[in-house]
């Protein structure tokens, strides 16, 4: 084979490496091309941990933000945070998170019934395997992050309550101090409330004018604090009018105070001597709906002209009609209620208000009880501490110093 | 007895045809009362406008009957603003009256913007326990509620797809006469965090301004006027315009009864020192 | 005996919804949903003996001449919703019984609800004297919140600003202390029932 001849071979094997590694290039080009966007990387460092101070429904997952999330591609606008029964399982998605975000709370606590099957229900002590998924904002996602497994505990106490235990026990011992010191026969001094001392004189009132006594339990259940307190003070109210022989009208508008408001006062009849007077059809229910209860009490309060009206437990937007018609009907009235918006319509329109925890102290007030002076005495000092608390408090964050916050933040 | 003295103590008849009046003549005579805009009530609107189209916002409609007078404008000036956006409303009643509220708002403004349900718009029913309920449809609406009011599976409601649970709607809107705002801030915002801002009734606002203050609300609507300064900041002219104008009249009337009163009061007052003196 | 099992009762009862409430496992969620569900089962047990309770007390009024007109009303017209109820049909939209209570009651309740805007005025009148410093900080307080309805150009804008500012700041710093109050009170009231000190709820001193 001549010079040029082998020249000529070279040159052609030449061609043909070039032309295949251009073709190579092309064709990879052309696969880049058939690709697609790229994906972003999965995020890291996945935790999963109980979710503390509940019954074993929840868990938390928290990761490490993928390395494209507002860096490197930076084209990840959501995590999808998966979840299987099995680490081998199919993996289904609980919920999608923000770009930016490191931390998901799975809770399922609805307990599956006939009605209501819930496959998602986590009960406690179970165990669940969770991987999380980059998502881009060109709908690619990454591979899937490792699995990491993580069960539900059932927690004996709520640390995030701890605060209110606090308070409890702060209270419960200020109570122990005033009742004993109260049975040792210490005396107590407890401010005047006009309303209480009125109580006598308005039944007295009554008594003089031949009139019958009008006595409004509100509009709350049973189980409400203001009308537990209004049986209280109905209790001392029918005591007295039985003693003086004057009716006490109760019109009611719920069923289980009916049954209690008739047994206190039967009792309180049966304890001044006179049960033969007392009326059963004196305390009555009228209707459960709000307005016509008031049609029902402003008929009574303008036909039977009471020469008082007491208005003692919950009340919502009826107080002043109650209020006014009683105004009109010329009668005495003593309110209370714990309902704070209502509290300036009675301010108004009757003639003594106790406001709110007021209405609760009435029966201490009424007994004179040393025991319940006791207890009077234990919310005062409570009170106290409280005021103490939110004059270092506010203090504190003032000066930019919030850990007093932790204190006192229930995390629910 | 004194003109003053007679004042003092005046038929308070005279004071009720006053104020019949007063709401009376406005009805008969209807004029138009300019309205300055509350920063609550701005937030709110703000809100609503800067939520895009085809976004999703959740309105629970909490109030009966009595109380529609109140509320019913500002519920139909939220849902105008938000069906002529484009945004997608769901409603939920926690209220055992509020079904029909929510109905005679749908029916009436769907039928005004040709919203169609399940398109647009999806009604959810009511579940009592509210606390219960709030807390179940913040892990997912299909939980307390299946199906919506009108028995059509959720999943199978082309708006509900994706739609999972309250991050996954801008922010809830509550408008209510009763204490369902209460259970909102507390099971809602205060244990999720969404976005959480009430209508509710005149009576009720100064209950609520110290949630504005603290940050657990982001608006107030509070009765009849806010609903006047929402119509207006839509310019959708409605109901709660057209009350505003009893409202002024009625408010004016009461301040001129108490100013009547104090002076009534003062010169009567000044009276019987006199005399006092000159014993 | 008789008086001290209800007040053994209560206490139970009471301290196992206290520690209860601390305690977030599977059966303290049982013990709560238990009490609920039984609040809700004996208040609907209750109400048959107040319907018991109202048709007693007015058949009983009927021999009563002044009371005999309000009490035929009234039992005339529970007659009428019972009677019109039997079946479920009837309560859908469209029936008669719906009828008379969308187009009965509830406009009867509307118009007692706007008797307020009257009780207010006639209240107001009385009430909104300057009697003594702290009622002339009353009138002026409730004077500014009032003028916020009339429309008084730039004077609004001002009027709007201060309304917000008592209605955020000294209106909610008296609210919250009334609020700490009934809280405490209402804590001391519930301790003093689970400890048996206060016991006229049961009929009993």
């Amino acid at each position: 084979m001549n010079q040029l001849t082998k020249t000529i071979l070279i040159l052609m094997l030449l061609l043909f490496m070039g032309g295949g590694v251009f073709a190579q290039a092309a064709d990879e080009e052309a696969l880049v091309d058939t690709i697609g966007p790229p994906a972003p990387s999965p995020p890291t460092n996945i935790t999963v941990s109980d979710k503390p101070n509940d019954a074993g429904h929840g868990l938390i997952i928290r990761w490490e933000l993928s390395p494209d999330d507002g860096a490197g591609l930076n084209n990840v606008i959501m995590y999808d945070v998966m979840r299987s029964d099995s680490p081998d399982g199919e993996f289904s998605s609980r919920n999608l998170v923000p770009s930016g975000d490191k931390v998901y709370v799975d809770i399922e606590d609805t307990k599956p019934t006939e009605v209501l099957p819930n496959p998602d229900y986590m009960p406690a002590n179970s165990t669940w395997y969770y991987r999380i998924v980059a998502m881009s904002d060109q709908q690619v996602s990454s591979v899937p992050s490792e699995t990491v497994s993580g069960t539900t505990i059932e927690n004996i106490f709520h640390w995030g309550k701890l605060p209110i235990l606090f308070g409890v026990l702060i209270f419960g011992s200020f109570l122990i101090i005033f009742i004993t010191g109260a049975k040792k026969g210490k005396e107590l001094y407890v401010r005047p409330l006009a309303g209480i001392n009125a109580v006598d004189d308005a039944i007295g009132r009554a008594t003089e004018m031949g009139k019958p006594i009008l006595f409004i339990l509100g509009l709350g259940t049973a189980g409400d604090i203001a009308t537990i307190a209004g049986f209280t003070i109905l209790a001392r109210v029918a005591k007295r009018t039985a003693e003086y022989q004057t009716r006490v009208l109760v019109p009611v508008q719920e069923a289980v105070v009916l049954a209690v408001a008739q047994e206190t006062v039967r009792t309180a009849y049966l304890e001044a001597g006179r049960p033969d007077q007392y009326n059963p059809d004196d305390v009555f229910f009228v209707t459960a709906l709000q307005f016509p209860y008031v049609a029902a009490v402003n008929g009574i309060m303008l036909r039977e002209k009471p020469a008082t009206n007491f208005y003692c437990g919950k009340f919502y937007a009826e107080s002043l009609i109650l209020a006014e018609t009683g105004n009109i009907a010329g009668a005495i009235q003593i309110s209370g209620t714990d309902e704070v918006a209502q509290l300036p319509f009675f301010v108004a329109a009757t003639d003594y208000t106790l406001l709110g925890e007021e209405l609760y102290a009435a029966s201490a007030y009424l007994s004179k009880e040393p025991v319940q002076l006791g207890t009077l005495k234990a919310q005062d000092y409570t009170k106290a501490v409280v005021m103490v608390f939110v004059i270092i408090g506010t203090i504190a964050i003032t000066f930019g110093l919030p850990y007093i916050l932790t204190l006192v933040t229930v995390n629910l | 007895m004194t003109f003053f003295e007679k004042m003092m103590q005046i038929d308070r008849r005279w004071v009720y045809l006053a104020i019949g009046l007063a709401v009376i003549i406005p009805a008969i005579i209807p004029f138009n009362v300019p309205v300055s805009v509350s920063p609550e009530v701005e937030k709110i609107y703000d809100f609503v406008d800067s939520t895009d189209t085809g976004d999703y916002i959740f309105i629970s409609v909490d109030y009966d009957p009595a109380s529609m007078a109140e509320l019913h404008p500002m519920a139909t000036a939220i849902i105008n603003q938000a069906f002529e956006k484009g945004i997608k409303i769901v409603f939920v009643t926690l209220s055992q009256f509020g079904a029909g509220m929510v109905e005679q708002l749908t029916n009436e403004l769907a039928t005004k913007h040709n919203k169609v349900v399940g398109e647009d718009y999806v009604f959810l029913g009511y579940r009592p326990y509210p606390a219960i309920t709030i807390m179940a449809m913040a892990v997912d609406f299909r939980v307390p509620f299946p199906s919506d009011y009108y028995g059509t599976p959720l999943d199978s409601l082309p708006m509900m797809n994706g739609i999972k649970n309250f991050f996954d709607v801008k922010g809830v809107i509550d408008i209510t006469s009763g204490n369902t705002a209460e259970f909102w801030l507390t099971y809602g915002n205060g244990r999720f965090g969404f976005p959480l801002a009430i209508g509710i009734t005149g009576v009720m606002s100064a209950d609520y301004y110290q949630y504005l203050q603290s940050g657990q609300l982001f608006g107030i609507i509070p009765g009849v006027k806010g609903a006047a300064e929402y119509e207006t900041l839509v310019h959708y002219p409605g109901a709660g315009l057209d009350q505003i104008s009893y409202q002024v009249i009625a408010h004016a009337v009461i301040l001129l009864f108490i100013i009547i009163s104090n002076v009534a009061y003062f010169a009567t007052r000044r009276k019987k020192s006199k005399i006092g003196g000159s014993i | 005996m008789k008086r001290e099992i209800p007040i053994l009762i209560v206490g139970i009862t009471g301290f196992t919804m206290l520690i209860q409430y601390f305690i977030p496992t599977g059966w303290s969620e049982f013990i709560f949903t238990y009490a609920q569900d039984w609040t809700i089962v004996i208040g609907i047990l209750a109400l048959p003996l107040g319907i018991w309770s109202l048709v007693k007390a007015n058949v009983s009024k009927l021999k009563v001449p002044g009371e005999r007109f309000y009490s035929s009303v009234l039992l005339g017209g529970f007659l009428i919703m019972i009677l019109t109820c039997l079946s479920r049909e009837n309560i859908r939209m469209g029936s008669f019984h719906m009828d008379i209570f969308t187009y009965v009651l509830v406009p009867i309740q509307a118009t007692l609800f706007s008797l307020l805007a009257f009780y207010v005025a006639s209240a107001a009148y009385r009430a909104f004297r300057a009697r003594s410093i702290l009622a002339t900080i009353l009138l002026l307080t409730a004077f500014i919140i009032m003028f916020r309805f009339i429309p008084l150009g730039p004077i609004s804008d001002l009027n709007n600003s201060v309304v917000t500012w008592i209605l955020t700041i000294p209106n909610m710093a008296a609210k919250r202390a009334l609020w700490m109050g009934i809280g405490l009170g209402a804590t001391a009231t519930a301790m003093k029932i689970i400890l048996g000190i206060e016991r006229t709820y049961m009929g009993h001193d």
